[in-house]
Order: C-alpha cells, then sequence, then structure tokens
C-alpha cells in the first residue's frame, strides 16, 4: 500500500488557522499539515501545551474541527475516552487524534500514553518535540538534548546546559509492540504526511513524533525553522524511522552526515558548547547509529 | 421479600445500580474497598447483562480523564474510587465539573495515609467539597444503589450539567449485606432516558471544548457553574419524589429529619453512622430523652435551608462526622456553623468527630454524646475527638 500524498494534492482547506503562535513556529507547521491529512472526521485533543494555548481563546476557537484541551498528564486518557465513547455511540468513520508535546509526552504523559497503547484503543498520537517545556518559558524536558542551555538547565563555568541526552521515546513507545510508530521531522515534510497517513489508516494505536524547531526557544532565526528540522535529519542528530509488524525501518540513511556544529551554530541555545561538549554529542550519534545500522531495517 | 429482592453488599448494589442507568463506558482502576464494583461490572460485560465498553485504564488520574474523554462526545460514562484514588483524581476532578461533564462517580469513603488504612473515614470526599461536583452521602445499600440512578438524571439536566459523586462508607457499607429491592429495568428506562446534549463534540457541529479564558471572561464561567449546582436543589428535590413515586422509595431530597420535632437535642451527621443514631435515639425516647437525628444527604449542593429549618426548632446541635480539617474543626460542622450565621439565635453546636481509619462508632459513643449536649450548659471543647485514647504527644 502506497501512503504517499504529494503536497500539491493536499486539500486547500484549512483546519487550524487564526491561532496566537510566535512566527516561524514549528509546531503549528506539523499540526496543519497532519490535519490537512487527517481532516473533518477527527476529536482532537491537545494537553495543556503551546499549541491549545494559542488555539483555544474564547471566544476564538483555532480548530475548525472538535478539538479541546486535557489536563496536562491526560491526552492519551482523554483520546481513549473519546474512541471508546464513539465506538459504544456507534459513531463510525472517524478518528481520535493527539497533539502533545515532548513534556506532555516523554514525562507527564507518558504513563497515560503507555496504558492507552497497551489497550491498544484506537488513535493517532503527534508528539512534536521542540526540545523542551516551551509553553512555560523554555525549562528542561525529558527530551531535550545535551548540552542544550534552557531556563533550568543554565550553561556556566560549571555545567554545559543539560547534562543528558534525549529519552529514547520512539523505542520506548515501539517496545509496547504499538501498531504503528514512526519519527518524523517538519524539515522533509513529504516523510511526515506519508507516515500521517498511514497513522490514519492504521488499526490501533499510532504513534508519531515530528521534530519540530521552536525559534523562540532555540533562539534561531524565524526564516530558519524548516531549514534547521532538515538539517538536524542531514548531520544524524535526529532520524526518519518506522515501526510496524514488529520491526524497525530506517527512511533515510545519509552516506555522509553533514556538520554538527553547522547545525549547532544557528541555535544560540547551543552557543556555549566547547568543543569537548561537541566530542560528547557526536559520539553519542555515532553510536546511535552503529546500533541502528546494526539492527534496522534500511 | 419479593421477587426482586437481593442480598448483597453495597459495593454489588453500586454495580447494579450503575448497571441499571446504562453507562456507555466504564473507566476504573482498582482499590480498596471499592474494588468489588468494578469487579461486578467487568463481570457483567462479560456475561452481556451490560452492553458497554470497559477501559482498564492504568491510573485513577486516566480513570477520570478516560470518563471527560467519553463525556466530551455525549456519552454516559461511569467510574468509581476511594482514599488515595480519589485525590490522584483531585486535578480531573475540577476539570470534569468546570467543563460541566455529568459523569456519576461512586467513591467508597476510605481514610487517607499516612497511617495508611484500608478501612473507612470521610476524609477523602469531604477534603474535595471545593471540586464543583455534587456529593451525595448515603446511609444503606439500597440509598446507595438508588442514588446511582437518580445521580445520572440529575447530571444529565441541563439545567445542572454538573458531575456527581455518590459516597458510601468503605467496609461498613461497601462490604456489608444487606437485603436490597432490585428496580426493574423497564422502569428505570423510563425513568432516566439515553443522555441528549448539546455540550459535546460531534461531526454535526464541530466544538471546541475546554478552552481557555481571559481574566475578563473566566469568573462569569464559575458564576454560571456556582449557579448550576446551586440550582441543583430543586431538582434533586424533584428527582427523589419522581424516584419515590415510580419505585416507592423516597429520601426526602437535601435532609432527612428523624424524630426531631420536640428533640431538646439533635445530632446533625452523614453517612453508615445514621443508622445507629436512629436505634440510640429509639432507645433513649423509651427512657425519656428527647433526641432526634438530622441527616445531612448532601454536602454539595449544601442544605442550608434545611439547617436552617431546623435551629429555628432546635438550639442544641451535634455536628458529628468522621473527618477533621487539621489546625481548625471537622468541615461538616464549620458548613452548618456558616449556614446558621446571620440567624439571631441563641444555640448551642458542638463539634464530634471520630470513626478515624475505620475505627467503629459505637451506640455507647453516641448515647455519651447525647449525654453530653443535654447535660452541659456550655462546652470546654468546641471539638471531642469521641472514644480518644491518647493526650497530645503521649504516642
Amino acid at each position: 500500500m502506497n501512503y504517499n500524498i504529494r503536497a500539491k494534492d493536499l486539500p486547500e482547506q484549512e483546519f487550524h488557522y487564526g491561532h496566537k503562535a510566535c512566527a516561524g513556529c514549528g509546531a503549528t507547521i506539523a499540526l496543519r499539515l497532519a490535519m490537512k491529512v487527517l481532516g473533518e472526521r477527527t476529536f482532537s485533543a491537545l494537553p495543556a501545551n503551546c499549541m491549545s494555548a494559542v488555539s483555544f481563546i474564547y471566544p476564538q476557537m483555532a480548530f475548525t474541527t472538535n478539538a479541546m484541551i486535557t489536563p496536562f498528564p491526560s491526552t492519551a486518557a482523554v483520546m481513549s475516552g473519546i474512541t471508546a465513547g464513539a465506538k459504544a455511540l456507534g459513531i463510525k468513520n472517524f478518528k481520535t487524534v493527539g497533539f502533545a508535546g515532548d513534556g506532555g509526552t516523554a514525562d507527564i504523559g507518558i504513563q497515560a500514553l503507555s496504558g492507552a497503547i497497551d489497550r491498544g484503543d484506537e488513535m493517532v498520537y503527534i508528539c512534536y518535540d521542540n526540545e523542551a517545556y516551551m509553553n512555560t518559558g523554555i525549562q528542561k524536558s525529558g527530551l531535550t538534548p545535551y548540552g542544550t542551555k534552557t531556563t533550568t538547565t543554565p550553561a556556566g563555568e560549571n555545567l554545559p546546559g543539560s547534562i543528558k541526552h534525549k529519552k529514547n521515546m520512539f523505542e520506548i513507545v515501539a517496545a509496547h509492540e504499538i501498531s504503528y510508530a514512526a519519527t518524523a521531522s517538519i524539515g522533509y515534510p513529504n516523510d511526515f504526511l506519508m507516515k500521517v497517513n498511514k497513522a490514519k489508516n492504521t488499526k490501533g494505536t499510532s504513534y508519531i513524533h515530528v521534530f519540530a524547531s521552536c525559534p523562540t526557544g532555540w533562539g534561531a532565526k524565524t526564516e530558519m525553522t524548516v531549514d534547521i528540522a532538515k538539517e538536524v535529519v542531514d548531520c544524524g542528530l535526529w532520524y526518519l524511522a518506522e515501526y510496524e509488524n514488529g520491526e524497525f525501518k530506517l527512511n533515510k540513511n545519509p552516506k555522509e552526515f553533514s556538520s554538527v556544529k553547522s547545525y549547532l551554530s544557528k541555535q544560540s541555545r547551543f552557543k556555549h558548547l566547547k568543543e569537548e561538549d561537541l566530542e560528547v554529542i557526536i559520539n553519542h550519534r555515532n553510536k546511535k547509529w552503529k546500533k541502528i545500522r546494526n539492527n534496522w531495517v534500511f | 421479600m419479593t421477587n426482586n429482592t437481593r442480598f448483597v453488599s453495597g459495593d454489588e448494589a453500586i454495580a447494579m445500580g450503575a448497571r441499571l442507568a446504562r453507562p456507555n463506558v466504564i473507566s476504573a482502576y482498582p482499590i480498596t474497598p471499592q474494588t468489588i464494583v468494578v469487579e461486578r461490572l467487568s463481570d457483567y460485560i462479560e456475561n452481556k447483562s451490560l452492553d458497554a465498553e470497559f477501559l482498564h485504564v492504568e491510573s485513577e488520574h486516566t480513570a477520570m480523564a478516560a470518563a471527560m474523554g467519553v463525556s466530551s462526545i455525549g456519552a454516559r460514562a461511569f467510574t468509581a474510587t476511594s482514599s488515595q484514588g480519589l485525590l490522584h483524581m483531585a486535578e480531573c476532578l475540577h476539570y470534569a465539573s468546570g467543563a460541566r461533564f455529568p459523569i456519576v462517580m461512586m467513591n467508597a469513603n476510605r481514610s487517607l495515609a499516612v497511617p495508611w488504612s484500608i478501612y473507612g473515614d470521610q476524609r477523602d470526599s469531604l477534603g474535595l467539597l471545593d471540586s464543583g461536583w455534587i456529593q451525595v452521602y448515603c446511609e444503606d445499600a439500597q440509598e446507595a444503589l438508588d442514588m446511582i440512578i437518580q445521580a445520572y438524571k440529575i447530571a444529565e439536566n441541563p439545567e445542572v450539567l454538573t458531575p456527581f459523586m455518590v459516597n458510601i462508607d468503605g467496609f461498613v457499607l461497601t462490604h456489608t449485606y444487606e437485603p436490597i429491592e432490585l428496580p426493574e429495568q423497564e422502569l428505570v428506562d423510563g425513568f432516566l432516558p439515553k443522555y441528549e446534549t448539546l455540550n459535546k463534540m460531534s461531526f454535526e457541529e464541530p466544538k471546541s471544548l475546554c478552552f481557555s479564558t481571559s481574566p475578563e471572561d473566566n469568573q462569569e464561567f464559575k458564576y454560571m457553574q456556582d449557579m448550576a449546582i446551586l440550582k441543583s436543589i430543586d431538582v434533586i428535590e424533584k428527582t427523589d419524589r419522581e424516584y419515590g413515586d415510580i419505585f416507592g422509595r423516597y429520601y426526602y431530597g437535601m435532609t432527612e429529619n428523624y424524630k426531631c420535632e420536640d428533640a431538646d437535642a439533635v445530632i446533625v451527621t452523614l453517612g453508615s453512622v445514621c443508622g445507629t443514631v436512629r436505634t440510640v435515639i429509639d432507645q433513649m425516647r423509651d427512657e425519656g430523652y428527647k433526641v432526634g437525628l438530622l441527616k445531612i444527604r448532601y454536602m454539595r449542593p449544601f442544605p442550608i435551608e434545611d439547617i436552617r429549618d431546623i435551629a429555628l426548632k432546635v438550639s442544641n446541635l451535634g455536628v458529628l462526622e468522621k473527618n477533621i480539617s487539621f489546625g481548625y474543626e471537622g468541615t461538616v460542622y464549620t458548613n452548618v456553623n456558616s449556614a446558621l450565621s446571620g440567624l439571631d439565635l441563641k444555640i448551642k453546636t458542638k463539634n464530634y468527630v471520630g470513626g478515624f481509619g475505620g475505627r467503629d462508632i459505637s451506640k455507647e459513643d453516641i448515647r455519651e454524646i447525647y449525654i453530653d449536649m443535654i447535660e452541659n450548659e456550655s462546652f470546654n471543647n468546641r471539638v471531642e475527638y469521641i472514644g480518644k485514647e491518647c493526650e497530645y504527644n503521649e504516642l
């Protein structure tokens, strides 16, 4: 089955607009594209995060489709309830969709997400990863990479910012033997669209982890949002992959990585990094890719 | 005894009530002493005597969040919990009431850690009076069953749209067997029609729910929420009468008076201990004591008018509760006293707290309370721990 969608085949209709997001927001790109694939027969659930903060300010609602804000830990929990309720009422041909950030997914929401995947509840859960708690003003989350300066991991004489690498959410989700999981980036929109489409057509639980740049939180130029999200894949600090039928599949295997230094230098959150920090980051990348290339299909 | 008489525990009565109310989805997490409720409901789904989805959630927080998802598309949700589980839900309790989702939940009243105790007191639900839920406290298994059915009718009323918590005392009610009358499904279906609401997401009329507001608008939503729960008093009274007319059992709405008319001293209390108080009243009246009971059924909305009415007749009220707000007094006592403010009455009130962590409140304890109320002109202690066995710092 071919799930590819070309950008020109997307509907002109918008499902999410008139919101108050920052200029250059990567998360709204992910949300807008995903909604164009998922369409009208959706119930969306968003926890307390940037996307809910900018989309639901009474009386101005940015979703043209059904949507609700959930408690912070409860994106997947509310989605399970919606799906079960719709099933009980005999509603057919619908998708329950979640848009949660990195903190809402990998930290406070991981228990409810694990429960939903374990039950195999019908849903498309999209984690837009901008690598920190941005809505509260750039605090470290479980998906903040090593060496990131945030307001709770300051970079100074003693610390290089965040001292932990990103939590491995994609593989944690896959370990549940989920129906379908994928990583994506707004820098590779065709790949992302295909994955959303596949998730839409998957029975059971689907999870898409999409890298979504945040100029405000990262200290990057607003016009660089998509470029940075492309470069992170090209330099190997993020990867495009899928998990289905119990197998990991790498979608893009760069022959040669582009420069990590060039990627980091476009963002002020990394500008304090020393050569030895760069070494930590590159070593960690290489270790990860060795494991991927040894174990995953590509 | 009739063909519909069953000998069941309080938990089983709750499960039977929930089945009769035909919920679309049950999301629940086990906790003693609520567990039997969800076990029975699982059995009903397995044996197809209940057509509902069962979500085996991984926490109480998710149980309530999932119930909100169910309610958000206009389906009927049921859950049950107790104690630590209720507190784990606390965030979602406020969320559900603010969203005006008429979820019905049974809470098995149980102590809160620490010290750990699986046995009953009412500190769990009384600590959450401000969460915007209607709260009723039941005296026996029959009332528990009947209240689950009434709860949906009241909660789903378009003027009310407020979630509803049915409280029964842990073990004393949840695990004690009593005969009950099981209502006919057909009659329940007539009394409680399918849930219809405009407060839902649908493809016919897409909506954004649970939105945010600016400071200019927030207070109006909270005001409307408060008005809805205040106005539910009328709906509660009317529903009780309607239920009584169909099923033959009346609970007298917000409160029930037992032998208060000529009473010199009245105990105001709630939950299963009311049964013991009634027995003591009967015994003491034989001895010539004029004593009575005001059974508080609803803590939210609070029966302010009923409390005032009793205070106009009786000038000696003892508030008995399995609860303490540390550093002050029992919360029921606070609520009763505040209902009396502004009435220019010479009235004596005292707070009797006890029954913590499952300790029995005996007939002797209640008798001593009445004697204390009658014999003492004024009280040394505003708050008295009944059956107290230690002094401060002695342990």
